[in-house]
């Protein structure tokens, strides 16, 4: 991979994704080891800037940085000066001059990130641009499909929920369809849109007419932070129509992986005991979140494709 | 381009070595040979075969894939690629003997031991190479060596070994251009 940054799934290649999953898969391997970490970035620099909520993904992508000695420092926008009325370019040249190596970002404006990437000289990673693309999800949840179903070409899977506001479904649907994957994709009117197929999906209203069809379903978390007024008549209407519970997981089939980017609403978008299921791989993808993250970093910042290479 | 070593060279080399080795460490019983990706990974396994067959009694083989330790990465010119490593036991207290087909700067088995102490404490950690080209950068040296090679800095040695003895096998020096480099 020769990329300074990456900002989003789309127009990546299947060489390159491939080459990121596997270099991951070398990275898990690291995370069970005793000694968790590697002298690799020792020296280099890495910002994580959140204009957005996260636990998870923060976490991620710190504790990759420390996994590989690289050195981390994280600002989110409750702390930071953009608080004190100071502009996204302006926070963004003072970063810089402190020389960072790369800057792992979150923001809740679409192509925040890609603006970035082009006035600076660092690495960018964007971690969830509004509701545009959060690569770095889209990569972990191929890896563990990988992992429990092996090759994605030919493969069937249906992201359930909030479609229209979420970046992780359309890291996912880049991805997925680059790999060669059928994909589709199923919610509420409002939020899954017929257009859709523009993105080379197939688009159904029910989760009831993707469940025998699909390898693995993909639940969304309904972003109300983002929602329309009007968007959603009630949690109990919507988990009627589109939550995953037991009966429809077994309708499903005992094969079907169950996932889900987090945060979880139980009771919503599917029942608790979905949740914990043993056909459930949400914990699987955090662990390979991880390792997908200190694939990235290692990819970006070593070798030729680093910047003082 | 010159050839220094055939086949058959090359297996009483390492027949050799593993005599040594058997010797240095009292038997075979606390061995685990380390091939160093990707030149080493198949003198290890021959090595462990001849120590077998010398022994009734395989030695625990494993593999080592340096990227994450190089020092080089940044100014590498190529682009890393991760191999995988595969450590069949734990390592405390074991003898632990790094395989790797030629030696030069010293740089990778430098990187090597670091990664060697990141996975645990083996008792003692040796170095056995093919061919030892000379040029050192670190102070770093083989407690077995297959055969010593007067070259050039800008010289490449070329080692030709598959896991198993082979008619093809054979060591050859790519001389550099004339004049400095």
């Amino acid at each position: 991979m020769n990329r300074k940054d990456m900002l989003g799934l789309r127009g990546v290649s299947r060489e390159e994704i491939t080459e990121i999953l596997d270099t991951a898969d070398r990275f898990r391997a690291v995370g069970e080891r005793r000694i968790k970490k590697v002298p690799t970035l020792r020296g280099r620099t890495v910002v994580s800037l959140f204009f957005e909520n996260s636990t998870r993904t923060k976490v991620s992508f710190d504790l990759a940085a420390k996994r590989l000695s690289a050195d981390g420092v994280g600002i989110s926008a409750s702390t930071s000066s953009a608080k004190k009325g100071e502009t996204l370019m302006d926070t963004a040249r003072n970063i810089n001059a402190m020389q960072p190596d790369a800057v792992i970002m979150r923001h809740s404006c679409a192509g925040a990130p890609h603006m970035l990437a082009r006035a600076f000289p660092f690495s960018v990673i964007n971690a969830g641009d509004g509701i545009n693309e959060h690569p770095s999800q889209g990569l972990l949840d191929m890896l563990t499909m990988r992992q429990n179903i092996g090759d994605l070409e030919g493969k069937t899977v249906a992201i359930v929920g909030d479609v229209y506001h979420s970046r992780v479904a359309r890291s996912n649907i880049y991805g997925l369809t680059t790999m060669g994957a059928r994909v589709l994709v199923a919610g509420p009117g409002t939020m899954c849109r017929p257009e859709m197929d523009r993105l080379g999906v197939e688009v159904r209203h029910s989760i009831d007419e993707v469940l025998e069809e699909s390898d693995v379903l993909m639940m969304l978390r309904i972003q109300r932070e983002r929602l329309a007024p009007g968007m959603l008549a009630s949690s109990r209407e919507y988990s009627e129509f589109y939550g995953l519970d037991l009966q429809r997981l077994a309708r499903a089939g005992e094969k079907t992986l169950v996932m889900h980017p987090g945060p979880i609403n139980r009771g919503v978008e599917m029942s608790p005991d979905v949740a914990d299921h043993a056909q459930s791989v949400i914990l699987e993808q955090v662990t390979n979140g991880l390792a997908v993250r200190m694939a990235l970093l290692f990819l970006l910042l070593g070798g030729e494709g680093g910047q003082d290479a | 381009m010159g050839f220094v070593m055939d086949s058959k060279d090359i297996q009483r080399s390492l027949s050799r070595i593993a005599q040594e080795i058997l010797e240095s460490n009292d038997g075979a019983e606390r061995l685990l040979l380390v091939g160093i990706h990707s030149g080493g990974v198949p003198i290890a396994q021959r090595l462990a075969k001849l120590i077998g067959q010398a022994e009734g009694e395989m030695p625990a083989v494993g593999e080592m894939d340096i990227t994450l330790y190089r020092d080089d990465l940044y100014t590498g010119l190529e682009k890393p690629v991760l191999g995988e490593t595969k450590l069949p036991t734990q390592l405390r207290g074991v003898h632990l003997v790094l395989v790797d087909d030629v030696l030069f700067t010293g740089r990778t088995v430098r990187a090597a031991l670091d990664e060697v102490m990141d996975y645990g404490r083996p008792a003692r950690i040796q170095l056995a190479v093919l061919i030892d080209r000379g040029h050192r950068e670190l102070p770093i040296a083989a407690n077995f060596v297959g055969r010593r090679l007067d070259t050039e800095m800008g010289d490449k040695v070329l080692v030709n070994a598959a896991s198993s003895p082979a008619a093809s096998d054979n060591v050859s020096i790519d001389k550099a251009e004339e004049g400095p480099q």
